[in-house]
């Protein structure tokens, strides 16, 4: 067991060697196998991040209430006050129609224009947080529905439908990542099983010599395969390097961005179990190529 | 050791290379096999080692019968067999230790073995002191002596050459034949394949004569060649 695992392990820095041996054309391999790799990756890393940036807007979704422009002042606070004590309300504000109008003005640039109206227009508003365990958009949706049977109420607004919408989109994307992903996949299989193909040509005399004096297939192979998963886990630790440096050369601007939104949103590069899932993927692509080559093309090469 | 019992070869192209061949070789003999270009020498040693199958007739090496033998069991029985060969098919990008050790690292022998039986099959052929050396720097009758290293290195009990003596000068080639004899001496079946009429003139060795596929005299004793 011991002197099997010592051959194995004897096959493996031998390859690793030969890998060594001609260190561009192995660079220029990893490289391919790389770029392939960290274009799936790092648009995962992408969504992944937005997913948890947006994690929590669900939960921050609010109502407005916007009250018929006849509620009086102190109405509204009645109301306001009825509510508090529903359950599902975690807070209430209320804004009068002379803050909305104000808060208008300041936020739309329309200050001159409205200053030409004789009247308010805007309605009184009531923005309701809905509590931690109303999240749900159909609690929520309850929550509305019992909002807009008071008679003050004119329109009980939900402010989740673009959230949601944003939602399905970023699942769409992750469904086109994934698809892009097997694509790659593939790419990175043919490239690989080509390179294997090349090295078994290459090596055609050596396969003939060992074969005549007794190599089985299994032994003929064995380097091949480790070449094979060599090149597809050096190619998967690019990968993950080429999407580390992107997301650094990202974190900056976004990290900018986030502050004029108000956020502290950081980037976050790939977890521990996705970039073990990639190096595992890159290895076992290329073991799968090797195994595909070495199918086709070891027992074609037989000594004459 | 070996036996051809009415064996015919036919090539894919209708070409028949081997027809009706009948011999024994018994197991610690040593014969030279021999016969013009052409003539099916190398389809004979071809057959021995199962590179090619006998399209008619029982062909047996080692007690095994190579028309029905599996082809995943083919190496092992390759490892019974020593081939020699005229272009010495050595590896270059590998030292000599290397090369030698190529058919015990094939079977899986222990890497102290491996040592061993490397430095005594190159001691056996005089070149203990090149085991470092690529085979490159060498010259042809040291290559073939490093050919026969490799050959004997897993003590095989067949040992087959085919023309090992070809390119070399006379007192060279002579040196590699004394080789084969002292091989035999130790009990290995050897079956040479040459067509330089000297050294079976001066071994005195059993001779297979092919001719156009043929066999033309079967199995002569000591003594009989008349050339």
């Amino acid at each position: 067991m011991i002197s099997y695992l010592l051959r194995h392990l004897q096959v493996l820095f031998y390859t690793l060697g030969q890998l060594t041996a001609a260190p561009l054309a192995t660079l220029m391999t990893v490289a391919v196998i790389g770029i392939t790799l960290a274009l799936p990756s790092g648009l995962y890393v992408l969504l992944e991040n937005m997913q948890r940036m947006t994690a929590h807007w669900e939960g921050g979704a609010q109502i407005s209430l916007f009250l018929q422009t006849t509620t009086s002042d102190s109405a509204a606070q009645k109301l306001a006050e009825k509510l508090r004590r529903t359950p599902g309300v975690a807070e209430i504000e209320y804004l009068s129609a002379d803050d909305a109008l104000l808060e208008f003005k300041q936020l739309s640039g329309f200050g001159e224009a409205l200053d030409a109206l004789d009247s308010n227009p805007l309605p009184p508003v009531l923005v309701v947080w809905p509590a931690p365990d109303y999240s749900k958009p159909q609690a929520l949706e309850a929550l509305r529905k019992s909002f807009s049977k008071f008679g003050e109420v004119d329109i009980a607004q939900l402010d989740l439908e673009w959230v949601k919408r944003l939602h399905i989109i970023l699942r769409l994307a992750q469904r086109g990542v994934l698809l892009l992903g097997g694509l790659l996949g593939m790419a990175v299989l043919l490239v690989i099983s080509n390179t294997i193909r090349l090295a078994i040509f290459n090596r055609k005399d050596e396969i003939q010599i060992i074969k005549l004096i007794g190599g089985t297939d299994a032994f003929i192979q064995r380097p091949f395969l480790y070449s094979g998963w060599l090149q597809g886990t050096l190619g998967a630790i690019m990968a993950w390097l080429l999407v580390t440096l992107g997301l650094a050369l990202l974190a900056g601007p976004i990290g900018d961005l986030a502050i004029l939104y108000g956020s502290q949103f950081n980037l976050a590069n790939m977890a521990l179990g996705p970039s073990m899932a990639l190096l595992g993927i890159g290895g076992g692509l290329g073991w799968l190529a090797s195994r595909i080559a070495v199918g086709r093309h070891l027992r074609a090469i037989e000594p004459t | 050791m070996i036996l051809f019992d009415h064996v015919y070869k036919r090539y894919p192209g209708g070409q028949e290379a081997l027809k009706d061949i009948c011999f024994d070789l018994p197991t610690g003999e040593m014969a030279f096999l021999t016969g013009h270009s052409g003539a099916g020498k190398s389809t004979l040693l071809k057959i021995i080692t199962l590179i090619e199958r006998p399209s008619r007739g029982q062909a047996i090496v080692n007690n095994k019968n190579l028309s029905t033998y599996p082809r995943r069991h083919i190496p092992y029985l390759r490892r019974e067999i020593g081939v020699v060969f005229q272009d010495h098919k050595l590896l270059y990008d590998r030292t000599v230790f290397d090369n030698v050790a190529l058919p015990l690292v094939v079977a899986g022998h222990r890497h102290q073995d491996i040592g061993r039986r490397v430095r005594a099959a190159l001691d056996k052929v005089g070149l203990l002191k090149k085991e470092r050396v690529y085979p490159i720097t060498l010259s042809g009758g040291e290559q073939q002596r490093v050919g026969i290293a490799r050959a004997v290195v897993n003590r095989p009990p067949l040992l087959l050459a085919d023309e090992p003596t070809g390119n070399l000068d006379a007192a060279l080639s002579d040196e590699i034949m004394d080789l084969f004899v002292s091989f035999n001496q130790h009990g290995v079946t050897v079956l040479v394949a040459t067509h330089d009429l000297r050294h079976i003139k001066r071994l005195r060795m059993p001779v297979l004569t092919l001719s156009q596929g043929y066999m033309v005299d079967g199995q002569q004793k000591q003594g009989q060649m008349d050339l």
